[in-house]
């Protein structure tokens, strides 16, 4: 595959595919995500969007407007995917019988919870069946459209609605899922995962791949939520470059089954700092729950060393 | 030509998506459906249908695919039973608010609690106010018949609404019975070919399906699925008419059997029909006016039509093969009720729970029934509903 080189002002001529006017919050980085995959479809080429239900769902396509140019489907909350296999099919059908000449791709929304939890066993389904989409979370590490529950996704020890912090409690006792490598698991063409971070370039050239890829590909994006992680909304790339030079949210891809570790930083941001710039880890701050950031810290690590092991690195 | 052939009903379906070719299947299995996505397997293995087929990890994610391919401009198909009707039911309300035309095979089985695997209606009396039009069939020959009108019924312009056409687990579904089988062109030329208006595919116009929306329009679309559930009486009678002038077999709202004087009659959905008649026919040899009304198309129910098919009628036992638990008994019940008060008002009714989880019914629990209406019309009270075929 071969991609012309990638300019940030190069790649931002193209014409916006998701329309301002939406009603998402300031500071959110699933609008931020989805305009920067779509960014790398091809101007000529079409697509037929599914979303779970979600604050993008919802915010996005209110009637009668609807802020996608492409074609738009939302069916519920835990079949976003499987509703693809269906929009897939008919493409395939219409295309077999010469009723189309026009190429359509298929990019599938989900937040964590409509991908981590209730959508899951919809999501593994598409994917092992080798339907011919990107499934893409936007992954804010609970559900924040029912105003922030816990999810599979959301990191220990994080205050949430369902995970509350109190006198008897630190917030989510479980570790987050690593559903990237679940989804790696699933021996798909191209899983990767990215972020918000410098020019793009990452999560750019990472959806170009994924939606240029023939078959099932998986993008995870960390998308953070001002209002679920408690921060300003100004400082949003910022929480995003903490996660990922603490190693929280490592960026890497598996190609065909090759695991590639996409960045790798000099000096590790100790954990604690990322934490520290979001309310939903205030609670970690107190003296006596320092054992706790020290806890979450080995978990990171420890997830870190496998990762470079996978990648065939120390 | 058509030809005289002996098969199931499962077969029977099979044999009208051959011949229909839709686009895209996507399916689970779950008895007694089963067999009809095998049949489309072997189908497209064999080359005999160009059909996408979909074998989906669930029947959630048959009915959100079925959702995608419809919503795509295609034909799309699925068949469940019970349980896997149960986990489509968020998506039926889904499929019919998008106005999409899907057509499923319905199996009809007992619901689990205790898990049984035999007929009864509770699961699409659970999907009954989905939105779909429901069709039901007294044997093979009805399924199969009813399968080739039903994408001309949900695709039609005033109507599109998805279409379930029901049949009797095991009893309508595994018996082989003698059936008549259409060519595979004329029943293909019946079915015609399917071009929507507005679809996701469409690279001259974009499509958004499924928007949020708030209570300033939601109730506009509920009133539109209002009007083209009510729309669908005469699609339906019209494609019901043309089948007949076609293929010679003729299907009303419902089927009223020797209903012409009858004093007492019982009202049914499904294969027990059979049974009924014969029982309405030795009351008639004796003598008693016994008569029969099958009722073909629950949704949309058709009120008036009932209200003046029973005027006249006495007593009436409305026969259903499912328990609504209200405590006054099950779905049938309620809606006939309703549609006599005021139009056929003085009938009396029993509402009589029957054949669930399989339980046969027998010609001896018809005169059972008749003989209490009978008792009814003289004076005895009658219960307003009570189980037939039970223990204690």
């Amino acid at each position: 595959m071969s991609f012309t080189a990638y300019t940030l002002k190069h790649i931002s001529d193209r014409q916006e595919r998701l329309a301002p006017g939406h009603r998402m919050c300031a500071g959110c980085g699933s609008t931020v995500g989805v305009r920067a995959v779509l960014r790398a479809l091809k101007p000529e080429d079409r697509a037929v969007i599914t979303s779970a239900t979600s604050c993008l769902e919802v915010s996005s396509c209110t009637y009668p407007y609807t802020s996608w140019e492409d074609s738009f489907i939302h069916t519920a909350f835990e079949n976003a995917a499987a509703t693809t296999s269906g929009v897939e099919a008919a493409y395939i059908a219409k295309k077999k019988k010469g009723k189309l000449d026009e190429t359509y791709k298929f990019i599938t929304f989900g937040g964590d919870g409509g991908t981590y939890d209730i959508g899951f066993q919809s999501l593994s389904g598409a994917m092992e069946r080798g339907t011919d989409m990107v499934y893409v979370c936007y992954d804010n590490e609970a559900y924040m459209n029912t105003g922030i529950q816990r999810s599979s996704s959301t990191p220990l020890y994080a205050d949430t609605t369902t995970s509350a912090v109190g006198a008897k409690s630190n917030g989510k006792p479980q570790f987050k899922k690593d559903l990237t490598k679940i989804m790696a698991a699933h021996h798909i063409p191209y899983v990767a995962q990215t972020t918000y971070i410098g020019n793009f370039k990452d999560i750019h050239q990472k959806a170009e791949t994924a939606i240029y890829t023939e078959g099932p590909a998986f993008l995870n994006i960390l998308a953070p939520c001002p209002r679920g992680w408690r921060y300003d909304e100004s400082n949003l790339t910022d929480i995003c470059k903490a996660a990922v030079d603490s190693c929280v949210w490592p960026l890497f891809e598996v190609i065909d089954g090759e695991w590639v570790l996409n960045y790798e930083p000099k000096k590790k941001l100790p954990v604690k700092e990322y934490l520290a710039m979001q309310g939903r880890f205030k609670h970690l701050f107190k003296p006596e729950n320092e054992h706790l950031i020290d806890e979450i810290q080995d978990g990171v690590d420890c997830r870190w060393e496998e990762l470079r092991s996978l990648c065939g690195i120390g | 030509m058509s030809r005289k052939d002996r098969m199931s009903g499962n077969q029977a379906i099979a044999v009208a998506i051959r011949q229909i070719n839709p686009d895209v299947i996507a399916a689970f299995p779950i008895t007694p459906s089963t067999e009809i996505p095998q049949y489309v397997s072997a189908f497209k293995a064999d080359g005999l249908i160009d059909t996408e087929f979909i074998a989906v990890e669930s029947e959630h994610s048959a009915m959100s695919a079925c959702i995608g391919a419809s919503a795509a401009g295609v034909r799309a198909m699925t068949a469940t039973s019970s349980a896997g009707m149960a986990l489509m039911y968020e998506l039926l309300y889904v499929a019919a608010s998008d106005r999409l035309p899907i057509v499923m095979a319905a199996v009809n089985r007992a619901l689990t609690g205790p898990i049984n695997i035999n007929a009864d209606h509770s699961d699409s009396m659970g999907a009954k106010d989905s939105g779909w039009i429901q069709i039901y069939s007294e044997n093979a020959q009805e399924a199969y018949d009813n399968m080739l009108m039903a994408h001309r019924i949900a695709e039609h312009p005033d109507v599109l609404l998805p279409v379930m056409i029901c049949q009797d687990g095991f009893i309508t579904s595994h018996a082989i019975e003698n059936i008549v089988i259409e060519d595979d062109e004329s029943a293909r030329a019946f079915t015609g070919e399917y071009n929507p208006a507005k679809h996701l595919l469409n690279p001259k116009e974009s499509l958004g399906v499924g928007p949020y929306s708030v209570s300033a329009f939601y109730m506009e679309m509920k009133r539109s699925q209002f009007e083209a559930m009510n729309n669908a009486r005469k699609v339906i009678r019209d494609v019901s008419e043309d089948f007949a002038k076609r293929m010679g077999r003729s299907y009303g709202m419902f089927e009223a059997y020797r209903m012409e004087d009858a004093e007492t009659a019982v009202l049914l959905m499904g294969s027990s029909a059979g049974t009924g008649k014969d029982a309405v026919d030795a009351l008639r040899e004796k003598g008693v006016k016994a008569g029969l009304v099958k009722l073909r198309v629950f949704r949309p129910f058709p009120a008036e039509e009932l209200a003046t098919v029973f005027r006249g009628v006495k007593a009436l036992g409305i026969m259903d093969k499912c328990d609504g638990f209200s405590g006054n008994g099950g779905p049938l019940g309620a809606e006939v009720r309703a549609a006599l008060y005021g139009k056929s008002d003085g009938i009396k009714t029993c509402n009589y729970i029957f054949g669930l989880g399989g339980r046969d019914i027998k010609v001896e629990d018809f005169r059972v029934i008749f003989g209490e209406l009978k008792d009814g019309i003289d004076g005895k009270p009658l219960p307003d509903c009570r189980y037939i075929g039970v223990r204690g």
